[in-house]
């Protein structure tokens, strides 16, 4: 190989560039065929499911799958949780993550045990904790113990709307010290000296969040976003633990719908949702990073 | 003025520390508890699950948190090794499933980021979107597409199903493409010069250039797959198979031992974290801010 390599150098760029190809492909391999066979034709058979009226031997049915999805009242309900819980719990999170990452980024003791603290229930596997959380949400748990000793009624934390603030919770636990990793990194790239020009010229502590601070985290923020929402997406195993199938009606979500739809056998429907499921997220996140690129070239 | 400022210092430290406390709580709380006695556990927490009986009962109904036992004793680890062979076994079948994902989709990835990274070919740009997309979807949206694979396949209820999905994810790739941007091309045109073939580079080079990022993605690997749950499910139908991640779940309601259980199911990831924070942070951070 080393012999023939010399003998082809000396003929120029043109002919290493295709040798950088072949090898690119080579190296691909393994990968690209995985994940071919495991992820993408798979997929695509999904959606050509999605259209058809059986799994084997169905006929063409356009979008009468659609139809009889979007009718369901169920899934109805499971996107419209989705959707309520990504936009309450998203930019609640990176307002509780951005607060936090500044105030870790101030002179303060004990900065890198704090900042373990915050991470450590990233890598806590769900099923070791859902006793705790079980624990504390329970009718005569620490939650509503707490609440009556002021005098607040009891709560049915599970089996009710307040479900939501559950998973609220569980969630902003689990992801906070992720986003805050994120920020404390956007953070540390802002050159000091920025701070101290501002200081000179007499901005103020507000000017300088403002002005200084947020204008340079925009690009971690974007990103911020994207995984939260993504992340909230993964919600669904926590509530999974914690409520089973059938959970409460409020937290019914998307996930759940498609599990549903996968134990009754019912693959139209779910590659339907599934293929909707991925237009969804895509447009999000395309959209998003769209908005950032147009918003980086306004800057410059 | 010093003083001043210290007092802040230390005010602002007290308030973090109390929410770093309260994020901690589940954690501590699991630690303490699994020093207790079932009699303890079952005298304390014996209310939770039991509704509207206890309501009428009057309101001391409720649980009895305690960050410390009465007595501190390893009962409830006795009694895991010596009662519940099935928690051992579970324990194994965890290993048995995180194991060759890790060591798969660490290899696989390595190689096909290196071609992403650092080789021009025609359609890259275009499949590395394709790649970073299907890591950002839920499992639901590849759960058929694994499903109907793992069925032609002939691997359904068995671990393949789990372990080969696992094996040919996207994350890997993302992650060490972003460590290996930053390698300066100038190594590889150098190797190039001196008659070094690509694989040659590849293992000389890039990889001991990587290495921290093996390190992170192995870590994130490790903490992601310990704690799958949708996977094993849907794949492995009998329950002797699965992962104690599914195992732990339902357990809810035996107080015996449920808090050594999950003590031992999360300490190789809380001791694996303590040990290696600064890759797994460098790793969390790398692969967000040129995303």
């Amino acid at each position: 190989m080393k012999k023939w390599f010399f003998l082809c150098a000396p003929l120029g760029r043109v002919r290493w560039m295709r040798r950088d190809a072949a090898a690119a492909w080579l190296f691909l391999m393994p990968s690209a065929g995985g994940f071919a066979v495991f992820y993408l034709i798979p997929f695509v058979m999904g959606v050509m499911v999605s259209f058809m009226s059986g799994v084997s031997g169905g006929r063409f049915v356009g979008f009468a799958n659609y139809q009889e999805l979007l009718a369901s009242h169920s899934f109805r309900k499971a996107a419209s949780n989705t959707f309520y819980f990504s936009m309450v719990s998203v930019p609640l999170i990176l307002a509780l993550s951005l607060g936090l990452a500044l105030l870790l980024n101030r002179n303060i003791y004990l900065r890198n045990w704090l900042r373990t603290s915050f991470v450590l229930p990233l890598v806590v596997p769900v099923a070791s904790v859902i006793i705790i959380w079980q624990m504390i949400f329970d009718w005569n748990g620490i939650l509503n113990y707490t609440l009556s000793r002021f005098g607040i009624e009891r709560v049915d934390w599970m089996k009710t709307d307040a479900a939501r603030h559950v998973v609220l919770v569980v969630y902003i636990w689990k992801n906070v010290g992720y986003n805050v990793i994120l920020f404390l990194a956007g953070l540390q790239q802002i050159p000091k000296d920025y701070y101290e020009t501002a200081q000179i010229e007499g901005a103020g502590r507000f000017r300088q969040f403002f002005g200084i601070t947020l204008v340079y985290l925009t690009t971690t923020t974007f990103f911020v976003v994207v995984m939260s929402i993504i992340n909230s997406f993964k919600v669904f195993r926590e509530t999974y633990l914690l409520a089973g199938d059938y959970p409460h009606d409020s937290i019914y979500i998307l996930q759940h719908y498609m599990n549903n739809m996968f134990v009754s056998l019912d693959i139209q429907k779910l590659t339907a949702a599934a293929t909707l499921m991925v237009c969804g997220i895509m447009a999000i996140v395309l959209g998003l990073f769209g908005l950032e690129r147009r918003y980086r070239q306004f800057m410059e | 003025m010093r003083v001043i400022q210290m007092i802040q210092k230390g005010l602002l430290t007290s308030l973090m520390g109390m929410i770093g406390l309260l994020m901690l709580f589940p954690i501590i709380i699991t630690f303490t508890n699994s020093l207790m006695t079932g009699q303890e556990l079952k005298i304390n927490y014996g209310v939770i699950g039991k509704l509207t009986e206890a309501t009428s009962s009057g309101a001391d109904t409720f649980v009895n948190v305690k960050w410390v036992p009465d007595k501190v004793t390893l009962e409830q680890y006795g009694n895991l090794l010596v009662h519940s062979p099935a928690y051992l076994l579970m324990f194994w079948n965890s290993v048995g499933l995180v194991v060759p994902i890790i060591v798969g989709q660490t290899a696989v990835a390595a190689l096909a980021a290196y071609a992403f990274a650092k080789l021009k070919f025609r359609g890259r740009d275009p499949l590395f979107l394709v790649y970073l997309l299907t890591m950002l979807m839920p499992f639901q949206v590849t759960l058929v597409p694994n499903y109907i694979m793992a069925d032609k396949l002939g691997l359904l209820h068995s671990a393949g199903a789990v372990i080969l999905p696992g094996v040919f994810a996207a994350f890997g790739v993302f992650m060490l493409r972003q460590f290996m941007l930053h390698i300066p091309y100038a190594y590889i045109e150098a190797a190039k010069i001196d008659g070094a073939g690509h694989l040659r580079i590849f293992l000389t080079i890039i990889l001991p250039m990587v290495k921290s990022g093996l390190a992170a993605l192995i870590i994130l690997l490790f903490v992601d797959y310990w704690n799958m749950v949708e996977q094993p499910l849907i794949f492995l139908d009998n329950p002797f198979k699965q992962p104690l991640s599914v195992f732990l779940a339902r357990l809810s309601g035996e107080w015996e031992m449920v808090f050594a259980e999950s003590m031992l199911y999360m300490s190789p990831m809380v001791l694996l974290f303590l040990y290696s924070e600064t890759y797994f942070i460098e790793g969390v951070q790398l692969s967000g801010i040129k995303g």
